[in-house]
């Protein structure tokens, strides 16, 4: 098995095994989606309006709060240190262990939001274009929480900190990724859609680089 | 229980050597060890002792280029030079470096995959003594197994150097004998190594080792 | 030093923070004084050589301190970037506690210019806050650089800090353009009732003499500033060092 599949295999063994971990973050996300209705009103049409938005940001949320787990027991643990030592990049690790964490975080999540698309009363073509932008913009929100929290790896009161540094670099994620489910002036959906593959391409790449290199920063 | 029966001879190692000089580590705002000059040979080992905080740890991570040094110079000869000298070596720090939700076999199979290595992980299992649990998951291990498994990747995947922290810590005297085989078995294939220990004349073959004593050092 | 080019050892000898500390007192005064008369025959400009602005009347002035401010929360960005990459690739001696320094007062000029942005637009849009593209972006690099100040605080190794917070730096470097992009993309989908002309080149000197004037007073301001947080850094890190130094010669001493 390549260097590459054998860090992306246990990565994905640990969260599986993780206990409740991934349907922890599942009912997180549901719960949020469902509290934002007790605050706006239960008015079927603006929730219809909302719904996207208020599923967008529940992801975020979500993804967010899971930011911990990436690196922190392997900074402790010696792992990352061992890992260092391989003919396998940092960097190149470090996708391995992205592309781990979006498939135990993000894909649940996608497998979820038709139920929640379901309280919104969402019509099909909505759903598929929500779930369509979370598809191609969660790649690009789990960059950035790799970078938030290879920065925060050793802090111990980092809690809150990571997500502080990461919601401001999500801005253009989220922008793009809503316009492109519904757009507010007609025929910008598709140009919102090639912005969004485009910035999401563009934070796949960076981020294990930022991440590889905030990582040895901080281990120095 | 664990003996050397098991344990296949490490393949015949290139001749490495390792040559340090004035080096110097700072960590914080306070120099850890100053101006430190030896040299390894090939088939030799260097038993590092001192008090706590003296530099034993930070050493070994600077050689392992996990830590940049503040100043001085490591030089590895004898290696291929298209090969970068971290994958000839293999760290084990104080902690393990092993997954407790995954099984023995599986932890040390990810090294070997990861590290790209011959497949040599039953055998070192066998060898470790922790042959019969390999299927269970590493969180039921005690201490001094735990430890066991973390060396045992010493053996899964043979590389040139080894740099090794405290590996007798959580140990019994059955633990450290076969820790002072490891090592010898090590030596005997021309392997090079670098032992930081509290108490080396237990793991020390006195005509291939020497010992070097660090002192904590005053701040700046 | 050896009879090396001249160029590496002035620098060199910038560098140093002794030597910083040694320079940089004499750099105050003088640079508060300029900044002083700067703000002086600005404030004098803009209050009484300009003219009202037909739409807004006198409350167009606020804008001879929105957009020194708001140049100035880019700029420190800048400072804060190149200190970055001192950090990264020279290691720079001071380079840490530049960025370090230039943080807090990158958020102050950011947070000025949102609130004077939010005073000027005030009589326009009827309320303080507009979702604007350019008032946004400031926004959002408003909260980066709150991010970047928590960091500081939240590290108690300085110098990893340092070195983690350029890697975020640079991070943030790259996204901001992007952020700004968006954001003024999201904008042109609602509405656009921008109280923010640009000017540019076609605008009459009676504006541009305040407003130059004003954005060099303060970013005389802002150098004064960024020399005496860096002293304070310096001096600070010093102090604790000397600290725990006489911390360890303590426990050394025989009982």
């Amino acid at each position: 098995m390549s260097p590459f599949a054998s860090i992306v295999r246990r990565d994905l063994r640990l969260a599986a095994r993780a206990g409740g971990s991934i349907l922890t973050l599942v009912v997180f996300f549901a719960l949020v989606a469902t509290l934002v209705p007790f605050a706006v009103g239960p008015e079927r049409e603006l929730l219809r309006r909302l719904g996207p938005a208020i599923i967008w940001i529940a992801a975020l949320l979500a993804l967010l709060i899971t930011s911990e787990r990436l690196y922190r027991d392997d900074h402790e643990d010696g792992s990352l240190a061992a890992m260092r030592l391989a003919r396998l990049p940092l960097e190149v690790t470090i996708a391995g262990k992205l592309l781990a964490h979006w498939l135990t975080t993000a894909v649940p999540l996608m497998v979820v939001t038709p139920p929640l698309a379901v309280l919104y009363d969402l019509d099909g073509a909505t759903l598929l274009r929500t779930e369509l932008t979370l598809l191609i913009g969660t790649p690009a929100l789990i960059s950035y929480v790799g970078i938030g929290a290879a920065i925060t790896v050793a802090l111990r009161r980092g809690g809150l900190i990571a997500p502080v540094l990461v919601l401001p670099l999500t801005v253009p994620t989220l922008i793009f990724g809503i316009a492109a489910i519904r757009p507010l002036l007609a025929g910008t959906a598709a140009t919102a859609l090639m912005f969004l593959i485009g910035f999401s391409l563009i934070a796949i790449v960076i981020a294990p680089f930022a991440a590889a290199l905030a990582l040895r920063m901080g281990a120095e | 229980m664990i003996d050397g029966a098991h344990r296949t001879a490490p393949p015949a190692f290139q001749s490495l050597a390792l040559k340090v000089d004035a080096l110097t580590c700072r960590r914080g705002d306070h120099e850890v060890f100053s101006s430190l000059g030896f040299s390894v040979a090939s088939g030799r080992a260097l038993f590092v002792t001192g008090p706590n905080g003296a530099g034993k740890t930070s050493l070994l991570a600077t050689l392992a280029g996990l830590l940049r040094p503040a100043a001085g110079t490591i030089e590895w000869t004898g290696h291929d030079p298209e090969e970068p000298i971290r994958e000839l070596l293999h760290h084990v720090g104080h902690a393990s470096a092993v997954k407790p939700a995954l099984t023995l076999a599986e932890n040390i199979a990810f090294w070997r995959d990861f590290y790209a290595g011959e497949d040599r992980s039953e055998a070192a299992l066998a060898d470790a003594g922790l042959g019969e649990l390999a299927g269970y998951p590493a969180a039921i291990l005690s201490a001094g197994q735990t430890r066991r498994l973390a060396l045992a990747r010493l053996s899964a995947v043979p590389r040139p150097v080894w740099l090794l922290d405290e590996p007798t810590a959580s140990l019994d005297a059955g633990g450290e004998d076969w820790v002072r085989g490891l090592i010898a078995a090590h030596l005997e294939a021309g392997g090079l190594a670098v032992v930081a220990s509290h108490r080396p004349a237990e793991l020390a073959g006195a005509d291939r080792a020497a010992t070097l004593a660090l002192a904590p050092s005053r701040t700046r | 030093m050896t009879d090396g080019a001249p160029s590496v050892g002035f620098f060199s000898r910038l560098a140093n923070p002794g030597h910083f500390l040694a320079w940089s007192r004499y750099a105050i005064a003088p640079l508060a004084v300029a900044a002083a008369l700067l703000v002086a025959i600005g404030l004098w400009l803009a209050l009484l050589g300009s003219p009202e602005d037909y739409q807004m009347g006198s409350t167009v002035r606020i804008m001879y301190v929105h957009v020194p401010n708001a140049w100035l929360a880019q700029l420190c960005y800048g400072v804060m970037a190149l200190a970055a990459l001192g950090t990264l690739v020279w290691r720079h001696p001071l380079a840490d506690v530049t960025a370090k320094a230039a943080a807090p007062l990158g958020a102050a000029f950011t947070a000025i210019a949102l609130m004077t942005g939010s005073l000027w637009g005030r009589p326009t849009w009827g309320t303080f806050w507009e979702w604007d593209g350019r008032m946004t972006s400031t926004l959002v690099l408003l909260f980066i650089y709150l991010g970047i100040i928590v960091l500081w605080r939240t590290f108690e190794d300085q110098a990893r800090a340092g070195r983690v917070i350029a890697v975020f730096t640079l991070v943030g470097a790259v996204n901001i353009p992007i952020i700004k992009f968006s954001v003024d993309w999201w904008n042109t989908l609602h509405q656009p009732a921008s109280v923010f002309r640009a000017g540019g080149p076609t605008m009459p000197a009676s504006i541009l003499a305040p407003l130059l004037t004003m954005t060099a007073a303060f970013t005389v301001l802002f150098a004064v500033l960024q020399i005496v947080s860096m002293r304070t850094e310096i001096l600070r890190r010093r102090a604790d060092s000397m600290q725990r130094r006489h911390a360890s010669e303590l426990s050394a001493r025989p009982a």
